[in-house]
């Protein structure tokens, strides 16, 4: 049985915010189940006795002092922007008509 | 005075006024010109940016200005960094066209080292990859021989020191761009310390693992490099506030008796190619003959790093990779007034991201996802653990570890385009070096006898011990050229129109 459905890739990629068409997501159950069957191999020796390692330092938050800086101007901000409107991202409509 | 010469000889004959450095850049330039219509290293030039700087710099070098090592000596830069108002891509179509309006901490180095940035180098699509062959501008073509691959994700700036277009180059390595396309090229690159260079300014692919570092072709090169991009940076949150290791002065110290140099059992023996494996074993014949003591080492987990890693890299890179939204920069596609926001990010991430990318966003979706969250992310965290115990034991034993860097030389274009899993697999030997934070180097070790392709030795230090894998790099590399007799560069064919 495949690890992995290609409904369960179709879901995957609305999740993730790409549209794919039929051949793309065929194509890619194919991948997703080859790979998912490699990589599961680190189920065999994560025991429950072994620490989760996030990251290879001891990660603290770290904080300054809450002191005005220059920052970029609202053009340079916008300069890459798809769509600006009065120093404001303008974006495509984010609610229904209602 | 010639473009084949290291960047150290470049440094001289600029500070003894022998070239200015407007000459020496336009003298790349004119290489890059005749040379990279085949090879493809570069994805964009700034020559105005890089003739000005140069100018500048022979203005304070005229008026008597003390100025640093490497003041006038050209760079490549990787195309993953920014740097401001000039194009950053990182090889894909998602950015095309965006100019960031900010240095990156390493660009801000440069430049105030008086580095002259020439452009920016092609690589695979957000550093995803092996071979180049996933950016969206086309693959970097190996200066050994034009039909194979120059190794990935940084093969534009491997193949741009390979292919005399720049004595100096910047690359990333996540799980390996850095050391494995300087492995198959022939030149020498370094992963850092995690931490030790700034992320600032570098696109994210997988946070706890990137690490910007330097390139170059020989040793002390890259340790003058790195001296100059290293240091403690408050705009990383991850940098690490400690003194860079003497690098430069480790570069120089050829001396290796009686340190302890392990060979890790799991990253040696067969699964080589066997030119790889000759070349690899003559090497450490050299480091004998030099007095380093030689140990074997187990790391018995290091065989589940590849599969953790196309874990954990790929569900940060999930992540990470949301922001290209088409609201803040780069590509928006559809906009016609009738779609929302929601479908207009759809279909621009479609367009957008090449099929490497989105292979590893699904995968990083699905590995994060609840219910199989704790069987994939957690699991491959755990197994992280375990590598770093395993290299904790072995530095116990030993001052550094080797390895070959690749376990193959440069293979051709096309060859593992369409097999995923088989273009992993030249990651092998590099990625455990990420897993655990530390750093690691390849420099050129010989040549294969089956192919004459340049095979890369690997040397893997402690964390914030970088010093140790350019004692061990510096004096290799002295030994192999009296060996040879002449730069492994120069057994290359020389390029179509080449200087």
């Amino acid at each position: 049985m495949a690890a992995i459905s290609r409904d369960e890739v179709a879901n995957l990629a609305r999740l993730a915010r790409i549209a794919m068409s039929d051949a793309e997501l065929d194509h890619l159950a194919g991948e997703m189940d080859v790979i998912l069957g490699a990589v599961a191999r680190v189920q065999e020796v994560a025991g429950k006795d072994v620490p989760a390692t996030s990251h290879p330092l001891d990660v603290n938050n770290v904080v300054r002092e809450d002191e005005v800086l220059p920052s970029l101007l609202p053009s340079e901000a916008l300069s890459g922007a798809p769509a600006s409107e009065d120093q404001r991202f303008k974006v495509p409509q984010i609610l229904g008509e209602e | 005075m010639s473009i084949r010469d290291n960047a150290s000889q470049m440094a001289t004959a600029l500070a003894n006024k022998e070239i200015s450095a407007v000459e020496l850049t336009n003298q790349h330039y004119q290489q890059i010109e005749a040379v990279d219509k085949d090879v493809h290293a570069f994805l964009h030039l700034d020559k105005e940016g890089a003739i000005s700087q140069a100018t500048e710099i022979d203005k304070k070098r005229a008026a008597g200005e003390k100025l640093s090592p490497l003041a006038g000596v050209p760079l490549a830069l990787k195309d993953v960094l920014t740097q401001k108002g000039v194009p950053t891509t990182c090889g894909s179509k998602i950015l095309e066209g965006w100019r960031p309006p900010y240095d990156s901490t390493v660009v801000s180095k440069l430049k105030s080292a008086g580095i002259i940035i020439l452009g920016k180098t092609n690589m695979d699509e957000f550093a995803m990859g092996s071979s180049t062959e996933n950016s969206a501008f086309g693959p970097t073509h190996n200066p050994w021989d034009l039909s194979r691959i120059p190794g990935g994700s940084g093969g534009g700036s491997a193949a741009a020191l390979a292919a005399f277009e720049a004595p100096l180059s910047i690359g990333t390595d996540t799980g390996g761009s850095i050391r494995q396309p300087a492995a198959v090229t022939g030149t020498v690159g370094v992963k850092p310390t995690y931490g030790g260079v700034s992320r600032y300014g570098l696109v994210a692919f997988s946070s706890s693992l990137d690490q910007a570092g330097p390139c170059a072709r020989t040793v002390l090169d890259t340790a003058l490099l790195h001296q100059v991009i290293a240091g403690f940076d408050p705009k990383d949150s991850t940098s690490i506030n400690h003194a860079v290791p003497d690098v430069v002065a480790a570069a120089k110290k050829l001396e290796v008796k009686g340190m302890k140099i392990g060979i890790v059992k799991q990253l040696s023996g067969s699964g080589y190619q066997k030119g790889v494996e000759n070349k690899f074993n003559e090497a450490i014949v050299e480091l004998v003959k030099l007095g380093a003591e030689i140990v074997e080492v187990s790391c018995p987990n290091f065989e589940y790093a590849l599969a953790a890693y196309y874990l954990i890299a790929p569900s940060e890179c999930s992540s990470n990779l949301a922001r290209f939204d088409s609201i803040r920069f780069g590509l928006r596609v559809g906009d016609d007034g009738s779609k929302g926001a929601e479908e207009v990010m759809n279909l621009t991430r479609q367009a957008g991201f090449g099929r490497e990318v989105k292979r590893r966003i699904i995968l990083g979706t699905y590995a994060l996802s609840s219910g199989y969250y704790d069987a994939y992310y957690g699991s491959a965290q755990k197994v992280r653990t375990l590598i770093k115990r395993d290299f904790e034991a072995a530095f116990e034993k030993c001052d550094v570890l080797v390895s070959p860097t690749a376990p193959t030389t440069a293979f051709k274009i096309g060859e593992k385009a369409d097999d995923p899993l088989a273009m992993y697999l030249n990651d092998i030997a590099t990625i455990p070096v990420n897993m655990a934070g530390i750093g690691g180097m390849s420099l050129p070790c010989g040549l294969a006898e089956e192919d004459g392709l340049p095979v890369g030795f690997q040397i893997m230090s402690p964390a914030m011990k970088d010093d140790r894998m350019y004692i061990v790099g510096g004096a290799l590399e002295a030994a192999l050229l009296a060996k040879w007799g002449k730069p492994i560069l120069d057994f290359a064919p020389k390029l179509a129109g080449s200087k």
